[in-house]
């Protein structure tokens, strides 16, 4: 039978215990935050610990350069991207923080990467999918939802919400609970979408229903565009 | 794709009985593209429509697909060249709700997220929330949480046996599994109240005891469960169709499932042994005795492998969990953020006004941040809350398991037949609700 019962985990020499009394600030940094420091000083902005938990301010521009560093290093082996989101605090001048939590499995560490994003430029920053693939979905969701751009990514468009969504991005703080139209504008966008019949310019071009297209779609398609009704 | 083959013995119907009356089994050999040695090879014949490629549509309202997930294949006569995902049709906007209830009031949205794992949610977004607001729980709802996560778990994996059994063409061992997933809910049902939207946590303790007796028919259940584990893995494991029909499909390598964030059963069929039970503890799990079960190749096969033993391994944690069960209070005795008895507070000037400010102004959290993950049947499930010392959370975050196995799929199914779509797709254990949130 192919399933081996391992007691345990694949690293046997440290003992995870569920955390107690855990310490509201001051609490034992990851030493991974450390290590950061020393390679990158001047990327390191800040080092939060709360709740037991790490998390490190990284200047936007070197993010990838630090995650590629904390995915390929021996000693930090951070090998696994457990989520990529962002937080929009009420306070208006706060800018937006853009959030990776990463696990390294070997060692069994966690640490929170955060960049901050001014609210008064463009939402931009790098994109970490060419060293987790798994970013692919949680970063078009970010982007769905706070309009954050991701700077390499493959194919970075809306994924929750259908494409022609006219809305905004419902997780900023200026978006109202009950969106922006009214609900009878809502309900006959909603409707006039009907995305379960329509097929990206991609899928489409699959089908090879490339000479039935109109004309300006078949512009679009031939301009090298992906998306699209 | 994995090029190994394995011997697997294939048990035939046909194929009579042994001197001790039971069925004889062939050694068959297996390989990677689930074909059945020896068996002829595939012989091509008819017109050669190479490059003639084909759009199918699948879903969002199609039974196979769990829900409303719809997936456009690129076909190559019956093998998928491209699967293009597409989400979204449930979503409700859960975490932008969540940013404008009290902590209390989002835990009947953690039911209906992933609603075959309700109870665990209520479980794992109490812990994110009792870690922003610097609580320990009592040791008797410590212990009383990790058998609703773990009958939760049974639960959830029962509903993938059998949906997936009947994705697969077996209708048997769904029937099998719903009648002990109706058992679970009914002693849900009386601890709770509620079968499946159960809403049980509170930030500090439980909505509710234990009723009497219920531990019995907990131990009951805990007895009769591993004998329809035993009865399904007989049909199945060995099941000529089924191997057939499972085995070498959707393979991950191990670095590739690390990679791709997959988690869960998934993940650990591939053979990394990553469990948050175990590497990242909570509600004491490193007490407990039990073993992570951990495949080989990565395909659906060990996927199945790897939910049928950890059905078995929940059953442990649960019998282990009915023995230190403690007497003692379920909730903290902290009145700022649980509220007092009824009683109380109409007698007792203190506990009237804890429950006036707890019911008009909600518990207020310091400002910080806590992201706590659990397994969830599906795999790491983190709940990430942001307060900024209001009693509605800044941000609520999901980390939802399923979406993030999913997204793999292209990856999966890629280069095989459109039937075993059907079987990758079933073996990833998708919830729409966690999914589209």
């Amino acid at each position: 039978m192919s399933v081996a019962l391992l007691p345990g985990s694949a690293a046997p020499d440290y003992a995870p215990v569920t955390p107690r009394q855990l310490p509201y600030m001051n609490g034992t940094p990851n030493p991974s935050a450390a290590a950061l420091r020393e390679r990158f000083p001047d990327a390191v902005t800040r080092v939060d610990v709360i709740w037991g938990e790490t998390s490190v301010y990284v200047d936007g521009p070197r993010l990838l350069e630090v995650v590629r560093w904390l995915h390929d290093d021996r000693t930090q082996r951070y090998d696994y991207l457990a989520d990529i989101t962002a937080v929009e605090f009420r306070d208006p001048e706060r800018p937006i923080e853009a959030i990776w939590h990463l696990r390294s499995l070997p060692f069994r560490r966690f640490l929170r990467l955060k960049v901050e994003l001014d609210k008064r430029a463009p939402l931009s920053v790098e994109s970490v999918w060419p060293v987790y693939k798994s970013a692919d979905w949680m970063e078009r969701e970010c982007y769905d939802m706070f309009g954050i751009t991701f700077r390499g990514h493959p194919d970075l468009r809306r994924i929750l919400l259908w494409e022609q969504y006219k809305e905004g991005f419902p997780l900023r703080k200026d978006f109202p609970l009950r969106g922006r139209f009214s609900r009878s504008e809502q309900l006959k966008q909603a409707l006039a979408a009907a995305p379960e019949s329509r097929y990206s310019l991609e899928e489409l071009d699959i089908a090879q229903a490339f000479e039935d297209l109109p004309d300006d779609m078949r512009r679009r398609l031939a301009a090298g565009e992906k998306t699209g009704e | 794709m994995p090029t190994t083959t394995r011997t697997v013995e294939i048990a035939l119907g046909t194929s009579g009985l042994d001197a001790e009356g039971k069925p004889t089994r062939t050694p068959l050999t297996v390989g990677a593209s689930g074909a059945v040695t020896p068996a002829a090879p595939a012989v091509e014949s008819g017109p050669d429509l190479a490059g003639e490629h084909m759009l199918i549509n699948i879903g969002p309202q199609h039974p196979a697909t769990h829900g409303v997930l719809r997936l456009v294949l690129e076909l190559d006569g019956e093998m998928v060249v491209r699967c293009i995902p597409h989400i979204g049709y449930l979503h409700c906007g859960f975490e932008k709700i969540g940013e404008y209830r009290q902590y209390n009031q989002i835990i009947p949205w953690t039911d209906r997220e992933d609603y075959l794992n309700a109870i665990g949610n209520n479980c794992a977004f109490a812990l994110g929330a009792e870690r922003l607001f610097g609580i320990d729980i009592t040791p008797r709802c410590t212990v009383l949480r990790v058998m609703a996560m773990e009958l939760s778990r049974i639960a959830s994996h029962l509903v993938w046996l059998g949906t997936t059994c009947i994705d697969i063409g077996a209708f048997t061992p769904f029937l099998w599994s719903f009648q002990e997933r109706e058992r679970v809910y009914d002693l849900l049902e009386q601890w709770v109240g509620a079968r499946m939207t159960t809403s049980a946590t509170r930030v500090g303790g439980m909505a509710a005891d234990i009723p009497d007796g219920w531990t019995d028919k907990l131990r009951d259940f805990v007895r009769t469960f591993p004998k329809t584990i035993d009865e399904v893995d007989r049909m199945l494991t060995r099941n000529g169709i089924w191997v057939g029909r499972t085995v070498g499909l959707g393979a991950m390598s191990a670095d590739d499932a690390v990679n791709y964030g997959l988690s869960g059963s998934l993940l650990r069929a591939s053979g990394v042994a990553y469990d948050v039970r175990k590497d990242f503890p909570y509600l004491d799990y490193e007490t407990y005795d039990f073993d992570v079960p951990v495949g080989v190749h990565g395909d659906v096969y060990d996927r199945y492998l790897v939910r049928v033993e950890e059905l078995r391994q929940s059953t442990r944690i649960l019998a282990q969990a009915l023995e230190r069960l403690p007497d003692g209070p379920v909730n903290v005795d902290d009145h700022r953020v649980v509220l007092p008895p009824k009683t109380k507070a109409m007698s007792d000037m203190e506990s009237m006004i804890h429950h006036f400010k707890q019911v008009m102004e909600g518990a207020r959290p310091p400002i910080g941040e806590s992201y706590v993950a659990v397994e969830s049947p599906r795999g790491e499930k983190g709940y990430y809350m942001v307060s900024d010392g209001t009693a509605k959370p800044v941000r609520w975050r999901i980390r939802p398991p399923s979406m993030i196995n999913l997204s793999a799929i292209p990856k999966m199914t890629e280069g095989y037949l459109l039937s075993d779509l059907i079987a990758i797709n079933a073996s990833i254990d998708i919830v729409m609700g966690e999914i589209d949130r």
